[in-house]
């Protein structure tokens, strides 16, 4: 269970938003929302352990997530606006290097054939489009099992037939009881599942 | 703990204002004091003369530029450990000043040693060390300046002031080291051999003078800071400052 | 189904992922060679090409070449990694964010530092040192450059992102290089005059130590900072 508890941010000293609680559990899925500069971001990142909080505190487990943050991390996947593949490397280099798991390239092909990207392995993720890079990134959710999703924006570039895909995953990994926390500015049949919504700026 | 209550800028604003007249006026008056006894007082060196009375600013000068350092060292320390907002305000408050101060040591160093060394700047293992540390004071506040978001300043700068304050007497030993290698023929040393309480006298009043006027503008300084700071909370404008 | 990495697996992949990267960037990689190499040919030029003057001062240069070098090359310790994202990952890794980093560093070394060691021998022979010297050099070069990768990371972490985060770097991990420069050619100077340089190297074995103990820890934290 995630539980987060009156939440508050700044950023160059000024507030953000405050007093954001939720608790997470199997099976849920939160949709994050609200205007930009409104702090999404900034909270997803505070979720991950990235941001520490102004004011209030986050536990995983019951546990805080700042003194236990291995564990905590051992069972989040964060993707967030910038994907976290390195450029200079292909799709199967990043695959196989940069997530945590043992994963033989027979898996590492077959997760990148499920997102739909089948050739250009061989080539620099730079050279690939915005949408190929998401797809790469999001061929994590595959490879790596992890209980919290958190995730920036995952539709970004997708194409309809990724969306939908993405969509159908996500809608696995909550019926499996894992959680995710989702921010989205489309419209995509994952909406369906949402159980909590938490609007930031209102 | 009353410790973290006066921690508070709401209990720190009014708490520095009612001593900075005590600090101010006492800074004031043992500066007057410390001159006097330093300058009229004192007989001049045998060896060197009325150069010797430079020593009066110089050796405080430069025993509070290191002080300082640790200072905002042990602040940088209990900011990181307790998270509390105001060691930010005391060590950038202490940052200019500091760095004044080893300034100051390195000017009257150099008018010294033009004097007694027939030039403006010698290599000396101690001169050498302050001008270090003067880069250190540099760097802390270029870094703190250069980071826009204040929380990442503080807890950066922090880091920093840890890393500079342990590397510190390392960097002091070798320096010392490395001027004995290079410089076998011993230079007059700033400190001179040994000292008469006539000059003990004022050189220690100078240097509790300096502390106490230290005091005094690191509260200025702290107080203008919070102003600049809680311009929107709401207990400084019911204070109606 | 698949399983977490071990603590030393992890580091493994980190330092291959770091050599790949290391390897499609090489042009990253030269410059800072090439910048050493050139620094030390202007020196001759400058002061003129007496042999006397280049052997006693050709210590220094190599090393002040060498801090100069190491600065240049530290921008790109975390900079791509920042852009990207992929530092943000580091960070999320279930294992301590500090062995990973010092996987970072010790493939910094090994692209930078360990270059310039190798190279050194040749430039100490443009500048007439006796063999003995040339050997200290190697020597202390081997021993000081991974302090200068240990305390740079910590530099590059504090001013990651920072506009003029170049030269702020330099302002901040200059002075705390000292102590190496002094040891260091401390030891090359005493060798070459046929004294013991033991003490020197110690000395610098203990600062390799202490920062290899530190440095990678201290990185981590200053990296958390700087992404927050």
């Amino acid at each position: 269970m995630l539980q987060a508890n009156a939440l508050a941010a700044e950023r160059g000293g000024q507030r953000l938003f405050s007093d954001v609680s939720f608790s997470l559990k199997d099976g849920d899925l939160l949709h994050l929302s609200g205007s930009n500069g409104s702090g999404k971001t900034t909270l997803l990142r505070m979720l991950c352990g990235l941001t520490l909080p102004v004011n209030g505190d986050i536990s995983w487990q019951q546990k805080n997530i700042e003194s236990n943050r291995d564990a905590f991390n051992a069972d989040l996947l964060y993707i967030g606006h910038r994907h976290g593949m390195h450029s200079d490397l292909n799709a199967l280099e990043n695959l196989q290097l940069s997530t945590q798991q043992l994963s033989n390239s027979t898996m590492v092909f077959s997760a990148l054939e499920e997102v739909g990207l089948s050739h250009h392995l061989n080539k620099p993720l730079r050279l690939l489009s915005q949408g190929q890079q998401r797809r790469v990134a999001l061929a994590r959710l595959l490879l790596e099992s992890r209980k919290l999703w958190i995730l920036d924006e995952p539709l970004a570039a997708l194409d309809v037939d990724a969306v939908e895909w993405f969509s159908q995953r996500l809608a696995k990994h909550l019926e499996n009881g894992g959680m995710a926390i989702v921010t989205t500015h489309q419209e995509a049949s994952f909406i369906s599942h949402v159980s909590i919504n938490v609007v930031l700026g209102s | 703990m009353i410790f973290q209550k006066y921690a508070a800028p709401k209990y720190f604003y009014p708490l520095a204002g009612k001593c900075l007249p005590w600090f101010g006026t006492l800074a004031i008056l043992t500066i007057c004091a410390g001159l006097y006894l330093g300058l009229f007082v004192a007989p001049p060196d045998y060896q060197q003369g009325e150069t010797v009375r430079i020593m009066f600013i110089h050796v405080p000068a430069a025993w509070m530029s290191m002080f300082i350092y640790a200072m905002m060292a042990g602040a940088a320390a209990i900011g990181l450990v307790w998270k509390i907002k105001l060691t930010d305000t005391f060590i950038t408050a202490s940052a200019a000043i500091g760095a004044s101060f080893t300034l100051l040591a390195l000017l009257t160093g150099s008018l010294w040693g033009k004097p007694m060394w027939g030039a403006w700047w010698v290599w000396d293992a101690r001169l050498t060390s302050e001008l270090i540390l003067l880069f250190l004071y540099l760097g802390f506040m270029s870094l703190h300046s250069a980071i826009d978001d204040p929380r990442r300043a503080s807890r950066a700068g922090a880091i920093l002031l840890l890393i500079g304050v342990i590397n510190l007497p390392v960097i002091h030993y070798s320096v010392e080291w490395w001027n004995t290698l290079h410089q076998p023929t011993s230079v007059a040393r700033i400190d001179g051999p040994r000292i008469h309480s006539s000059i003990l006298t004022p050189l220690l009043i100078m240097a509790v003078a300096f502390k106490l006027f230290y005091v005094s503008v690191v509260l200025i300084r702290m107080r203008s800071s919070i102003l600049d700071n809680e311009a929107d909370s709401r207990w400084l404008q019911e204070q109606g400052a | 189904m698949t399983h977490n990495l071990g603590l030393l697996a992890s580091w493994q992949r980190v330092l291959k992922r770091e050599l790949l990267l290391a390897y499609r960037q090489r042009n990253d990689i030269l410059t800072p060679l090439i910048f050493f190499i050139i620094v030390i040919s202007l020196f001759p030029l400058g002061v003129g090409p007496e042999p006397e003057i280049l052997r006693t001062i050709a210590p220094g240069v190599i090393w002040v070449a060498a801090l100069l070098a190491t600065l240049l090359s530290l921008a790109r310790l975390f900079n791509n990694e920042l852009h990207d994202g992929t530092l943000e990952q580091l960070l999320l890794t279930p294992q301590p964010a500090s062995v990973l980093v010092f996987a970072k560093i010790v493939s910094h070394w090994l692209t930078t530092g360990l270059p310039l060691v190798l190279i050194s021998p040749l430039l100490a022979l443009s500048l007439d040192m006796s063999s003995t010297a040339l050997i200290y050099t190697m020597l202390t070069l081997l021993l000081g450059t991974p302090i200068l990768s240990l305390i740079g990371a910590i530099g590059a972490a504090l001013t990651l992102g920072l506009r003029g985060g170049g030269v702020l770097l330099a302002l901040l991990i200059l002075p705390l290089y000292i102590p190496v420069l002094i040891f260091s050619t401390g030891a090359i100077i005493a060798a070459s005059n046929g004294f013991s340089a033991e003490g020197h190297l110690s000395l610098i074995g203990a600062y390799l130590i202490i920062t290899l103990i530190f440095a990678p820890w201290v990185t981590s934290y200053a990296l958390r900072v700087s992404l927050d």
